[in-house]
């Protein structure tokens, strides 16, 4: 954390965001009353990776796309493969590809979730906002929850296993192509997986309880942090079930009321605009026909469930109930409520894996279908932090001569920056001595909506991070680069 | 288990994972080769099973051509899932899985890391000498 005073506010500056995918950096400017000006989360986001795709056959998105990132290659990958789906015109895949494609995803949601709960915000959850730094991370739920922290590990690693099964390998997967898979399940393959299925659901149903426990329990507290009104957006099936891996776009407002539903991928345009703010790498979305100031949403696991009418597993369907009975049937707005979703999800992938794992039709060996070709493709998916867009333009030499790619963490820009400001506001305001403590109620919040930070590059001692200050004339009053 | 990871499609940040593969073709004998994008706490499960481990990464800092390490357990772990440290994976494997296996981290120092697949030549050349240091290197251990 660094200090600085500039014709008399104090700018405070939260960096890096432990916890959190990659890294960004909180300022947060009080003015000399010691109230809080403004907060912003910045982002400090990888560019460039559009103009890069610009030449490229459009067979080598699916793939090249996981450069992007290598903590959630997976939804690239297929959300990549999916607008190449409609650039070869396969309109329809092939049963065996399109249930090989839902059960990678079904494993990538599976592993993020698990991670991200019991190694991320459990200890937020377990330890309390408050928790010296020594006790906010991994190794003290280890410690104290060896059973709960074990667990975790293997979810992990049964995640990455359904990945490995279904895209070929874990750096780099091919499994998925335009217009289907290359690859079925093998009967090996199957078996492995399924000797642990049951395991696996059970031990989401575990860390669902705990995480439900712990909220119920401190419900006051947890459900008032960082709790705002927000539209919510993603997409949904045509009857309206949860489908993370296809369906139409559905916004609906933060009393439930729906803005839009079953947009079409290829219309995302006539709905969705992106504004771009000067202090800010990262664009923001926002829905059009509300305008820039009110058109901002969240995305993820909590705008999922409350968007959806219905999930299509038991368990997750009576859980789901559960959740949205907290809000009398209108949509949960509280920052925190994002775990709980988060762990719904948890509990409907691994029923997916139940649901999936037995079916013939994963060995079988239609896996390509192809149709009129076309020169625009748009898709997307719920990836395991919120809606993802992939948006591509190939010319007759099959080449692409435009990417738009709107990822998951862009999607709840604006919704970070208003949740950092709720919590800045909250709990540091009046404030003459900023505890570490306090500090973390700001990680806390943004930890919530599980950001993707990453540059997709990790290389030893790397630079992580510029920080720079900007006076009130723009002028650079200090610059610092982190590794 | 030599365990290489990185970005292959970002430049010199594939030096891992090219590590790994270069020495699974050669298929040595009691050798295991494993690739990631980066380390996760999952792979403590994993490497508990082995008896030895050589974590490869790339570098931006280290000396070039590279550096060879003998590292330890973490005994208190600053976790970001995006960047497990190979310290970190090593104490999962003992809090959880009962051991961790000797471990070294071989660094090589990379230069560029842009979207671009393919190593630099200065990046290439700094992997070939720790190709033939990690060779002779898991022949002395094998002895």
């Amino acid at each position: 954390m660094a200090t600085t005073t500039t014709n008399g506010k104090r700018k405070i500056v939260i960096n890096p965001v432990t916890r959190v995918e990659g890294h960004g950096k909180v300022t947060i400017h009080l003015d000399e009353a010691g109230k809080v000006q403004q907060a912003r989360f910045h982002i400090i986001e990888f560019r460039g990776f559009e103009r890069f795709a610009q030449g490229r056959f459009y067979w080598e998105a699916p793939t090249i796309v996981q450069r992007l990132c290598g903590i959630c290659p997976v939804s690239h990958h297929l959300a990549a493969s999916k607008a190449m789906d409609v650039i070869v015109g396969a309109d329809k895949l092939t049963p065996t590809a399109e249930k090989m494609r839902r059960l990678m995803h079904y494993g990538q949601t599976y592993q993020s979730h698990a991670l991200h709960f019991f190694h991320l915000a459990s200890p937020d959850l377990l330890f309390g906002f408050d928790a010296p730094v020594e006790k906010r991370h991994v190794l003290a739920v280890l410690a104290a929850f060896p059973d709960v922290a074990k667990k975790a590990v293997l979810m992990r690693k049964y995640g990455q296993e359904v990945i490995k099964a279904t895209a070929g390998k874990k750096v780099h997967g091919t499994g998925s192509i335009p217009g289907g898979m290359n690859k079925n399940l093998s009967i090996e393959e199957r078996d492995a997986l399924l000797k642990d299925a049951d395991t696996m659901l059970a031990w989401a149903v575990e860390g669902l309880d705990l995480c439900k426990k712990t909220t119920l329990e401190n419900a006051e507290m947890l459900l008032a942090f960082g709790s705002f009104p927000s539209n919510h957006l993603s997409i949904v099936r045509e009857d309206g079930c949860l489908d993370l891996y296809d369906g139409k776009l559905r916004a609906k407002d933060a009393d439930g009321g729906i803005i839009f539903d079953q947009v079409a991928p290829a219309d995302y345009l006539d709905y969705i605009a992106e504004e771009v703010r000067p202090w800010s790498y990262m664009k923001f979305p926002y829905i059009k026909s509300l305008g820039k100031e009110d058109g901002w949403y969240r995305v993820g696991p909590l705008a999922r469930i409350n968007n959806c009418d219905f999930i299509d597993t038991p368990i997750a369907e009576k859980e789901r109930q559960e959740f949205m009975a907290l809000g009398n049937g209108k949509p949960i707005n509280a920052t925190m409520a994002y775990h709980w979703a988060r762990m719904i999800e948890l509990v409907h992938s691994a029923e997916k894996f139940k649901e999936l794992l037995p079916d013939p039709d994963l060995q079988g060996t239609d896996l390509v279908v192809t149709g009129t070709r076309r020169d625009r493709g748009v898709a997307w998916i719920e990836a395991p932090r919120g809606t993802l867009f992939h948006h591509y333009e190939v010319n007759e030499l099959d080449q692409i001569t435009r990417a738009n790619l709107i990822v998951s963490t862009t999607n709840n820009n604006e919704a970070m920056n208003r949740c950092v400001n709720v919590v800045a506001r909250a709990h540091l305001e009046g404030k003459e001595e900023i505890t570490d403590g306090l500090l973390n109620h700001i990680e806390v919040g943004i930890r919530a909506y599980d950001p993707c930070l990453s540059c997709a590059t990790h290389a030893l001692g790397q630079m992580r991070l510029h920080v720079q200050i900007i006076g009130p004339d723009g002028a650079v009053v200090d610059e610092r680069i982190r590794g | 288990m030599v365990l290489g990871y990185g970005n292959p499609g970002r430049q010199d940040d594939g030096l891992g994972p090219a590590m790994a593969a270069r020495l699974e073709a050669l298929g040595l004998p009691g050798v295991t080769t494993d690739a990631d994008y980066q380390l996760n706490v999952e792979d403590g499960a994993d490497l508990a099973e082995y008896e030895a481990v050589v974590f490869v990464d790339a570098s931006k800092t280290a000396p070039a051509p590279f550096t060879f390490e003998r590292i330890a357990p973490a005994t208190e772990i600053t976790f970001t899932s995006h960047s497990v440290s190979p310290e970190s994976v090593l104490a999962v494997a003992v809090e959880h899985f009962g051991r961790a296996p000797e471990a070294w981290v071989l660094g090589i120092r990379g230069y560029e890391f842009e979207f671009q697949e393919g190593l630099t030549p200065q990046a290439q050349a700094n992997f070939d000498e720790a190709f033939s240091f990690i060779r002779s290197w898991i022949g002395t251990r094998r002895e």
